[in-house]
């Protein structure tokens, strides 16, 4: 009799064993989704905080470009309020600065003047490298809903998924109009 | 991509598990033929086990301040070196590790790069001065990537695990050969016919002279293997198989060796630094051949051999001192279009094809500024499934 009972007791602790780590496996995943997104809100803050120094060092030199400048300004405000909105708003603002970045890198080559300051050359590449930033914080936020989604569908851990109430995460996706190529504009 | 990964990870382990098998063909042989029954061989190989783990306890734990020692590289900061600095960070958030590794710089001409660190905590990338010359900004992404991901995947700690189980195999084979015809072979036998005993004997002795060889040989095979896995593991981080293709063309271009390296850490760079310019895979390489590596990547890329000497750059982007950076680049999951024609700066040396290479790398260009136009972004470079 004693034995069935322990043969019973191990069988149980085994299985909370298998549930216990397969749970904390999905925690563990959710939580770097979760974390992953707010690190792409670090990286655009970031880029917040550099443009007012890049629109400050280049505008003396270019006095005819002060559209492609009040254009990057403007974008700027524009995001840093679309947050507000929700996501895919923010998400559309962002992309609108990003525009607005790269038309304005592209005239700065037609400055030589510009090219040969060391200081609008390390801001931009600051500001480049942020853009890279975003971009690779976008990617690893969808790696780890992929990880994450990838374990809530699979086979032993869908079970413990449907009996906690894991729910499968979006992936970060261009809105339907920047999938477009981008206008490098260079008026 | 993600089949090469798995592919590469599996073979790995494989690896690893014939290692194990070939540690217990020798515990087992040994134990018979000495003690006269496979357990006692068990019981050595325990033995041997733990001097070889403390042996590697200590190498894994201070490896890594003395690689660095003994290679010549200065830490930088992101004043002394913000390009370099910002691509460390940009992949550390690529492969969402805790906080960037400490960057040194080798000052040496001859471009490579290492990474070492027994995990993501603890870890350190050097690259030498002729590899920021050569290289463009997403070449040495691509590097850097690849760097990366051997921390990722835990390289290092593999490899001591794997140097381990070799340690203890020639450590018992050593044994077996000393000691065997000393303490005599049977001695403790009750019994058995003789010629049994020869067989057994034979065969130990010449599993002594074998073993130690074929694992050294594994050892081998299992450092080619992660070659490959950091490779696309690097490929996972950038989305851009190209560019690391183009730069291992560029690194094995340069066929000087590097001061500083020598057999004992000629395995942690990313390209043999003792330069034997070779076209097979032999036994006895810590790296795998370059221009497997590059076609490897090539069809990552679904582009031909010639992208590796195409131009990147819009005509006009100089730079000579390399600090021109690349316009920003976006990959989202949906692929939308990259930026015009993959855009970065020109390389700024064009690479000396080597005689091995003359098969992979294009005919010479007449001027850098090619007037032809540059090829069409690979379709689905950004989101190569395999």
């Amino acid at each position: 009799m004693t034995t069935v009972l322990i043969v019973v007791l191990v069988l149980v602790v085994a299985v909370g064993i298998f549930v216990a780590v397969l749970y904390n496996g999905l925690v563990t995943s959710r939580n770097r989704v979760d974390n992953s997104w707010s690190q792409i809100d670090v990286q655009l803050k970031r880029r917040y905080d550099l443009i007012p120094n890049l629109v400050e060092a280049v505008k003396d030199y270019m006095s005819f470009e002060q559209e492609t400048l009040t254009r990057v300004t403007e974008a700027r405000t524009a995001a840093m309020n679309a947050a507000a909105r929700g996501p895919q708003a923010q998400a559309q603002a962002e992309n609108v600065l990003s525009d607005t970045l790269k038309s304005l890198f592209a005239v700065v080559e037609n400055y030589p003047d510009l090219k040969a300051n060391q200081n609008v050359m390390s801001l931009q590449e600051e500001l480049s490298s942020t853009e890279n930033k975003i971009a690779f914080a976008r990617q690893f936020y969808n790696d780890s809903v992929l990880s994450y989604n990838n374990k809530i569908q699979t086979v032993p851990s869908n079970i413990i998924a449907g009996m906690f109430n894991f729910t499968a995460r979006q992936y970060f996706e261009a809105p339907e109009a920047e999938r477009a190529a981008p206008k490098v504009d260079l008026r | 991509m993600y089949e090469q990964i798995a592919r590469n990870r599996r073979a790995s382990w494989l690896l690893m598990g014939l290692l194990v098998a070939i540690l217990a063909a020798l515990g087992y042989v040994f134990g018979h033929a000495y003690f006269g029954s496979p357990e006692g061989g068990l019981g050595l190989l325990g033995v041997f086990g733990v001097v070889a783990i403390v042996w590697s306890v200590v190498g894994y734990y201070s490896g890594d301040r003395m690689v660095l020692a003994v290679s010549g590289a200065h830490p930088v900061t992101h004043d002394d070196e913000p390009r370099l600095f910002n691509i460390v960070e940009e992949m550390t958030i690529a492969a969402g590790l805790p906080h960037p590794p400490a960057t040194y710089v080798i000052e040496e001409d001859t471009p490579n790069a290492f990474a070492t660190g027994r995990d993501p905590q603890h870890a350190s990338i050097a690259v030498t001065r002729g590899l920021m010359r050569t290289l463009n900004r997403e070449e040495l992404q691509g590097v850097v990537a690849h760097e990366l991901s051997h921390v990722r995947n835990y390289d290092i700690r593999f490899a001591t695990l794997v140097g381990v189980l070799v340690g203890v195999i020639a450590l018992v084979a050593d044994f077996l050969v000393r000691f065997g015809f000393f303490g005599g072979f049977g001695r403790r036998r009750s019994g058995g016919d003789a010629s049994g005993n020869v067989i057994v004997v034979g065969l130990a002795l010449i599993l002594a002279v074998v073993a130690p060889l074929a694992a050294y040989m594994v050892q081998l095979a299992v450092s080619r293997r992660r070659e490959y896995l950091a490779d696309a593991s690097g490929v996972e981080l950038t989305r851009n198989p190209l560019a690391l293709a183009r730069a291992l063309n560029k690194i094995a271009a340069d066929t000087r060796p590097l001061r500083h390296a020598n057999r004992a850490t000629a395995h942690l760079y990313i390209e043999n630094p003792r330069r034997k310019d070779k076209e097979y895979s032999g036994a006895f390489d810590t790296h795998p051949p370059v221009r497997r590596r590059i076609a490897v990547l090539l069809e990552m890329a679904h582009v031909g051999p010639e992208a590796l000497t195409a131009d990147t750059a819009p005509a006009g982007a100089s730079g000579a001192d390399g600090t021109v950076p690349s316009p920003p680049r976006s990959p989202d999951a949906s692929g939308a279009a990259a930026p015009p024609a993959g855009a970065s700066e020109a390389p700024h040396f064009p690479p000396v094809p080597p005689p091995g290479m003359a098969a992979v790398v294009a005919p010479d260009r007449a001027t850098p500024q090619a007037t032809r136009p540059a090829p069409p972004a690979p379709p689905g470079r950004l989101q190569t499934p395999g």
